[in-house]
């Protein structure tokens, strides 16, 4: 597990006595701080997870980033401190809120309250050519989000997605449902590696593609 | 990445022949706005961030910038971030307001499956009690019908009514459920004091939540005074002078010399909830405090600590209460 594959303003620092995943920018959700920097929970972040098993996302740092299902910011905020600009798609109210808070004080930070299903809802806003979409919604067809919102993404451009088993079949043996969603997925794009995310985020398939 | 050429391409892709203006945004967000000196917190700015729409996505930054709407791209994200944080805030009150709507729908849904289901079972287990040994009455008895195999139209007949009684039940239980989740984010303060339940039974009562923050406090003692009467008169509650406030156990756990006083407090302090939760939205520790300490105040001065029977289930009771009221009335 080598430090590689992280972008540059995502570094494993110390704080108290434990090595942690880390960006800086101010504090969002009550995380550990140590100056400027603040700890990375891959426990609470699907694509902090797959930092840290390793995933090549082709995130480098300072991109600009179309971020879906941001909810409060958890993670988007991480984003938002080592990407360029960033655009925050969330559709619930209560965890918007929060996401308005979490952009304040970041100035490459836009949220908006939009569907991520009807992406011409926010066509008008999140500009062509983004170098990455990172997907983390828990509704059904989450797949089908993906391929719907490839019109953003750049050709050479990564999609980094974490797809939830149960929000798509809570019955269904959750490798049945990453095979479909993958199946789904490659309408619009190459997949270029999957791993399961369960050592932080349990029945989730972690997945890097690229535009077909 | 400069050429112009694409620029005018695009312009005339959207309809609008190119020679207009330098550079045409089309569907950008900041199509129409004006270049300079705006403050982008403002309401057209927000209606076009939050209305508009486009087929496909473009160079946004670029066109803003070759369209004269920004300096550069700096000064444009600038303007983007204003703009999307503004609107955004405006939309989630917006939308969290509307939610009050909903919650009153599903109240008022609840409170009909129940009486419906309440009804309808009484005739079910009249029909059944006919057909089947060892009916029991109600709900409960509804649902042991409901799994028995007919044989014979009328059986089936019998046991199909039977299933709509445990359908609008488990209509009910899920509707009671929904409260729980919405009540929290439409009016967290005034839930958190009053419970999901009796909190959207007091936006209910008064017909929204902004008209229940506009209320002073005494109406909001009395509010729902017509079910406590009907309850009254049927022998299983006291006098109507606490309107629903009175399912809090705050009030029914205060011995009777000095429930009017803690009535009185609390409806006082239901009506600071709901205030807050109208004009800010967020929570504020210092009235449930404020309350608390209010309320030991009040026992401690009718020599009584209080009583805890009830406690969180206080709302339920009450309710179960109103069910047995309405059962054991029709009964008769």
């Amino acid at each position: 597990m080598s430090d590689r594959s992280l972008p540059d303003g995502v570094e494993r620092h110390e704080f108290e006595d434990e090595t942690r995943l880390a960006t800086r920018g101010p504090p969002v959700y009550g995380e550990p701080t140590d100056g400027d920097w603040r700890a990375w929970d891959p426990e609470r972040s699907k694509l902090g997870g797959m930092f840290e098993l390793g995933f090549d996302t082709g995130l480098t740092g300072g991109e600009t980033v179309l971020y879906l299902g941001a909810a409060s910011g958890t993670t988007v905020s991480h984003v938002a401190d080592f990407a360029g600009p960033t655009y925050a798609v969330e559709f619930a109210p209560r965890p918007a809120r929060d996401l308005v808070e979490a952009a304040e004080p970041r100035d490459r930070l836009f949220p908006l309250l939009k569907d991520a299903r009807k992406p011409t809802t926010y066509a008008h806003v999140v500009e062509s050519g983004v170098d990455a979409i990172v997907q983390d919604v828990a509704t059904r067809g989450q797949a089908d989000v993906a391929v719907r919102n490839a019109r953003f993404l750049a050709d050479d451009g990564r999609l980094v997605l974490a797809i939830k088993a149960r929000s798509e079949d809570s019955t269904a043996e959750p490798e049945a449902v990453f095979e479909r969603s993958l199946d789904r997925l490659r309408n619009a794009y190459e997949v270029l590696e999957t791993a399961r995310l369960d050592r932080f985020h349990e029945d989730h398939l972690g997945v890097v593609a690229t535009p077909k | 990445m400069t050429d112009p050429n694409s620029e005018h391409d695009g312009a005339s892709d959207a309809g609008v022949p190119a020679a207009a203006a330098p550079i045409d945004p089309g569907d950008g967000w900041f199509a129409g706005l004006p270049a300079e000196d705006v403050d982008d917190s403002t309401q057209p700015t927000h209606a076009r961030i939050v209305d508009g729409t486009a087929d496909e996505p473009r160079e946004w930054p670029r066109l803003a910038v070759a369209s004269g709407f920004a300096a550069d791209e700096e000064d444009y994200y600038d303007r983007l971030h204003a703009a999307t944080t503004g609107a955004t805030r405006a939309s989630v009150r917006e939308r969290e307001r509307a939610d009050d709507r909903q919650l009153i729908h599903a109240v008022r849904a609840r409170d009909d499956c129940e009486r419906v289901a309440n009804e309808l079972s009484e005739r079910a287990a009249e029909w059944s009690g006919s057909l089947f040994d060892d009916v029991d009455p109600g709900i409960e008895g509804a649902r042991a019908v409901a799994g028995r195999e007919p044989s014979g139209e009328l059986e089936r007949r019998a046991i199909a009514l039977s299933e709509r009684v445990v359908g609008l039940a488990d209509e009910r239980d899920a509707l009671a459920t929904t409260i729980d989740r919405l009540a929290p984010a439409v009016a967290p303060n005034l839930t958190e004091m009053a419970g999901p339940e009796l909190a959207a039974r007091l936006i209910a009562l008064a017909g929204g939540l902004e008209s229940l923050a506009k209320k002073p406090s005494g109406t909001v003692q009395v509010l729902g005074a017509e079910d406590a009467l009907f309850a009254h008169l049927s022998g299983h509650a006291p006098s109507p002078k606490h309107g629903i406030i009175y399912t809090h156990e705050f009030v029914r756990g205060t011995p009777p010399e000095e429930r009017g006083s803690a009535a009185r407090a609390l409806a006082g302090k239901l009506t600071l909830a709901a205030r807050v939760d109208h004009y800010s939205g967020e929570r504020r520790e210092s009235i449930h405090a404020d309350l608390r300490a209010r309320m030991a105040t009040i026992r401690a001065r009718s020599g009584s600590d209080g009583s805890d029977e009830g406690g969180s289930t206080g709302d339920d009771e009450g309710n179960e209460a109103e069910n047995g009221t309405n059962g054991g009335d029709t009964d008769e």
